[in-house]
């Protein structure tokens, strides 16, 4: 299982031949995110993680669907398509599915994702569609002007909700794990080294990998995520999710839970072996479902990292399979026998 | 005893039963048999959208009809001239369609008190005189055929179930329909079940041999076979052939066929026709929804595929975002919409065509979409090829406006020489267009104003599209007023300017001032009801619309030649709308709007109305 795991990502994506640098993944089209938006870190990110697969440049696809993240095609110059709202899973599958040789890419928001676009992510994710889908989840509505989203905490304040939101928000991650995800991981957008390691990982997986990426919108919902990039506290309440080892923050620490699911204690209460040690390779996604549930109430620690990776064939795998086997058992088709194939007869 | 044979020269036999009754299966064989003698034919299925409605009642009732004949023919038929009923309520809900003097076949053994009940007879319509006008045959087919199955190892249950295939003997022998196929279907059919092989087999000829026996039937009939065009047949339904189009299509293009689909009657059956093809390179994803079924043939297309979604007229407007889409983004793809009764969900089984504005209009913005709309069952082949060669020349989407008539009913197909099937492949744009050695995606061929379709995986022509207003050439994002009145007018003349062959007129003796106007499945019924008034005297030309965007360019001069032009839909006049607004011609419409096909006689009659009125 592990072999699989490490790296068939790409494996039927054809690799360049020369050197590729962060310059040849930048397109001539100007940028044009509010000046401070979180966007900017993870395009930047993008760009600069992209020379390291090694692929050919032409068998790389973004696809988006609509907000503010669904821009992010215009602005690397590999193929690209700029979707509709919330569709950009549905029309990625039916390019992967058809072209086992493309990276392709998937770049969504939580509104995009997560509400008009709700199903068919959960479906792709089932699927296991050979995807990489980035979710920039910034809480809120930014290209329709600062509507609570479905990742909104309740009593959100908006325009739409004057009087706060009423609707308990998706945690993407629980969301995603539900739907039968293989590979589904949680970054933010100021950390540029985490977030480049979780895509190695993520484009590494075949089948779909979900990304969530926390991403600051300065505009609409400006520091939703500080706690999280605060230095007072960040370090004692975000739990770093690693394969293998032990789910620590610097303070705390996560034990099996009375009730079989996970709690977080003070790490100086417990001893280094009762620490709960992560599997994001356990078939059983049980743990990593309890994992995902720690950051109730908000921010008092938040996991971060691959809750889960496990091996399952990819969509594309199986639909080509087959067709090989059709043609293995029948040859391959011929469209004058097709065509006489009925129960038919002469004239004349 | 010897009976007599009568010769005819066509014939129309409806079956019917319960749901349950497998009417659509006996329907199914006789039309093999039929085909298989060499008559022509037409049929049209007719069942409820439930899967087992309750048993014996009207809402439950299915059948099908069949007209053959020793000439060539264009419909189902009007009227049946033999009803196979099976229980009183098959017998009630068609009477009404059964001219005088008609046969009846009725199964006298589910004629009981609580049967005629549910259906309402107080008194039973074997007992009384209210089946006077027409031949009645009361036969016992359930207990004649649970007594001709005694030796067989069966419940009384299973015994029963094969009385379709008694009443298909006794058809059969009626209309001296061979037999070989019927038997060699059934060993087939029930190949893991041996003894309900030969219990069918059994049922089916002792239907056969009770008609030579029985005194109820004193003469069986002839049809002669019928002088068609030399050449291969066979007998295919819409959704079969409209399938196998798209195969060759696929073939012809040298694109590999991707099908996003969602379930939807009457559309499923093409869905499930090309999952059976993956040898030819086919790809068939049943997807989670109809937005997802059309995007995942559009994501396909821009990797080079020919993207297909097949559905009916409710998963169109599910699928118009996305169609407006592949319109903005000029990428090729089909949508197939197999029309049905609406609005909303309807009559799912039952035919209309009523989506003709919505394929038209049915997009936001100025988003011009090609259509498409076959004539007959077998017209389906020939019409997706000509859908996939304007979608793959000019990189639109293009509608094809089927409806439940041609999905569901059949004919004779002859078959056409793959050599004979058209090229429609056109080359991949694998370097740059530009002067500079740049690419620009929106850089069009000046003839078609086709853009370039350049697919992933091409080194050096990287572009992006999207749904946003693009900068004419480059494909860049624009909000410039005036590129977007250029773009907008661009692609309508691209639309406006597809090559369709003109408009042809059927006036044999060419001295006609009436036309009758029709388009897609109305062929037969209006070629059927032009034919019987021509026989009375009467002068009438038909000319019928296979492209209904861009319309043939010869159709205004068409519609002005004559003093009254009339048009049948089954709608309440939308192309009617479409050439009074774009010919100022003033149509006369005529719109029935009931769930089914016309029928001959009523448009004989509708079109010598015109003819006589001043």
């Amino acid at each position: 299982m592990t072999e699989l795991i490490n790296g068939k990502g790409l494996s039927l994506v054809p690799k360049t031949d020369g050197k590729q640098s962060l310059k040849d993944f930048k397109s001539d089209q100007e940028v044009r995110w509010c000046p401070g938006c979180g966007d900017y870190a993870i395009l930047a990110a993008v760009q600069s993680f992209l020379p390291e697969l090694g692929l050919r440049r032409e068998n790389i696809v973004f696809v988006s669907g609509i907000g503010c993240s669904s821009r992010f095609p215009y602005y690397l110059d590999t193929y690209g398509f700029h979707s509709i709202h919330g569709r950009a899973p549905a029309i990625a599958t039916g390019l992967a599915a058809s072209r086992p040789d493309l990276s392709v890419w998937v770049i969504t928001g939580d509104g995009d994702a997560l509400s008009i676009g709700g199903n068919h992510l959960i479906h792709a994710l089932r699927r296991n569609v050979n995807l990489n889908i980035l979710l920039f989840n910034n809480r809120i509505y930014g290209l329709t002007k600062g509507q609570y989203s479905p990742t909104s905490e309740v009593g959100k304040i908006t325009k739409s909700t004057p009087m706060g939101s009423l609707d308990k928000p998706f945690n993407p991650i629980s969301l995603a794990l539900g739907a039968e995800a293989s590979f589904v991981a949680r970054t933010i957008d100021s950390d540029r080294k985490h977030l480049q390691s979780v895509l190695r990982e993520a484009t590494a997986h075949r089948g779909t990998s979900l990304v969530e990426i926390y991403q600051n919108c300065n505009i609409f919902n400006d520091n939703a995520f500080e706690p999280l990039k605060d230095p007072e506290v960040r370090d004692d309440i975000t739990l770093r999710l690693e394969h293998g080892q032990p789910i620590v923050s610097a303070s705390k620490a996560v034990v099996r839970g009375a009730n079989g699911g996970v709690e977080v204690v003070s790490r100086s209460e417990v001893s280094d072996e009762s620490i709960l040690v992560h599997d994001a390779h356990n078939p059983d996604p049980s743990v990593a479902f309890a994992l995902s549930r720690l950051d109730e109430p908000a921010f008092e620690h938040v996991p971060i990292g691959i809750f889960r990776q496990v091996d399952r064939p990819a969509y594309d795998a199986l639909m080509s399979e087959q067709m090989e086997e059709a043609v293995a058992r029948q040859g391959p088709g011929d469209l004058a026998d097709l065509l006489m194939g009925g129960d038919t007869w002469r004239i004349g | 005893m010897t009976k007599q044979v009568q010769q005819l020269d066509r014939v129309i036999i409806r079956f019917a039963g319960d749901s349950g009754d497998g009417m659509q299966l006996t329907g199914d064989r006789f039309t093999a048999g039929t085909a298989e003698f060499g008559n022509d034919l037409s049929t049209l299925p007719n069942f409820p959208a439930e899967i087992r409605a309750p048993a014996g009642t009207l809402p439950g009732v299915s059948s099908f009809q069949l007209h053959f004949a020793d000439h060539d023919i264009l419909t189902p038929g009007d009227a049946p001239n033999v009803l196979v009923a099976m229980n009183p309520a098959a017998l009630k809900a068609n009477l009404g369609d059964l001219p005088r003097g008609a046969d009846i076949i009725v199964n006298t053994d589910e004629f009981t008190k609580r049967n005629l009940q549910k259906v309402g007879y107080e008194v039973n319509p074997l007992d009384d005189d209210s089946l006077a006008e027409w031949r009645v045959h009361a036969v016992p087919l359930t207990s004649l055929t649970v007594r001709a199955l005694e030796g067989f190892d069966l419940s009384k249950k299973d015994a029963e179930r094969s009385k379709n295939m008694f009443a298909l003997g006794l058809l059969s022998w009626l209309y001296h329909r061979p037999t070989e196929h019927t038997i060699s279907f059934l060993q087939q059919k029930f190949a893991g079940k041996p003894e309900i092989a030969k219990a069918n087999i059994a049922a089916f000829q002792a239907g056969w041999n009770y008609g030579e026996t029985t005194e109820s039937f004193s003469v069986s009939y002839e049809v002669k076979p019928a002088r068609l065009a030399p050449g291969v047949y066979r007998n295919i339904s819409g959704n079969q052939a409209l399938a196998y189009g798209l195969i060759a299509a696929s073939v012809q293009s040298k694109l590999p066929l991707f099908l996003g689909s969602y379930p939807i009657t009457p559309a499923s059956d093409i869905l499930h026709e090309l999952s059976k093809h993956k040898r030819f390179g086919v790809r068939t994803f049943q997807a989670e929804d109809e937005i997802a079924g059309v995007g995942a043939a559009l994501g396909a297309a821009f990797g080079g595929a020919l993207g297909v979604t097949t559905t009916s007229g409710p998963g169109v407007a599910l699928k118009a975002e996305t169609v407006g889409l592949a319109a903005a983004t000029e990428l090729p793809l089909i949508i197939v919409d197999v029309q049905r009764a609406g609005p909303s969900t309807g009559m799912p089984t039952k035919t209309e065509q009523t989506d003709l504005l919505m394929a038209m209009f049915g997009r936001n913005g100025e988003s011009p979409v090609p259509i498409v709309a076959p004539m007959s069952p077998s017209d389906c082949f020939d019409a997706a090829i000509e859908a996939a060669r304007i979608a793959v020349k000019y990189r639109t989407p293009v509608m094809l406006l089927s409806d439940g008539y041609l999905a569901n009913g059949s004919e004779p197909w002859r078959l056409p020489e793959i050599s004979s099937l058209p090229d429609i492949s056109q080359e991949f744009t694998t370097s740059p267009n530009a002067e500079d050695g740049s690419f620009l995606p929106y850089k069009r061929d000046p003839e078609t104003l086709a853009r370039p379709w350049a697919i992933p995986g091409t080194a050096g022509l990287e572009h992006r599209i999207g749904g946003i207003e693009k900068a004419d050439g480059t494909g860049n994002i624009s909000y410039d007023p005036n590129n977007h009145d250029l773009m907008v007018r661009i692609r309508a003349s691209k639309v406006a300017g597809i090559d369709v062959p003109d408009l042809e007129v059927d006036d044999p003796d060419g001295d006609a001032r009436v036309l009758v106007v029709g388009w897609g499945s109305t062929f037969g019924p209006i070629a059927a009801g032009a034919r019987r008034v021509r026989k009375n005297g009467g002068k009438v030309a038909h000319a019928h619309l296979r492209h209904l965007n861009p319309l043939p360019a010869n159709t205004g001069e068409v519609l002005k030649r004559y003093d009254k032009v009339l048009l049948p839909e089954i709608n309440l006049g939308q192309l009617a709308l479409l050439l009074r607004a774009r010919y100022l011609v003033d149509i006369i419409s005529y719109n029935r709007v009931r769930g089914l096909p016309f029928k001959a006689e009523e448009l004989a009659g509708v079109i010598q109305d015109v003819i006589d009125s001043d």
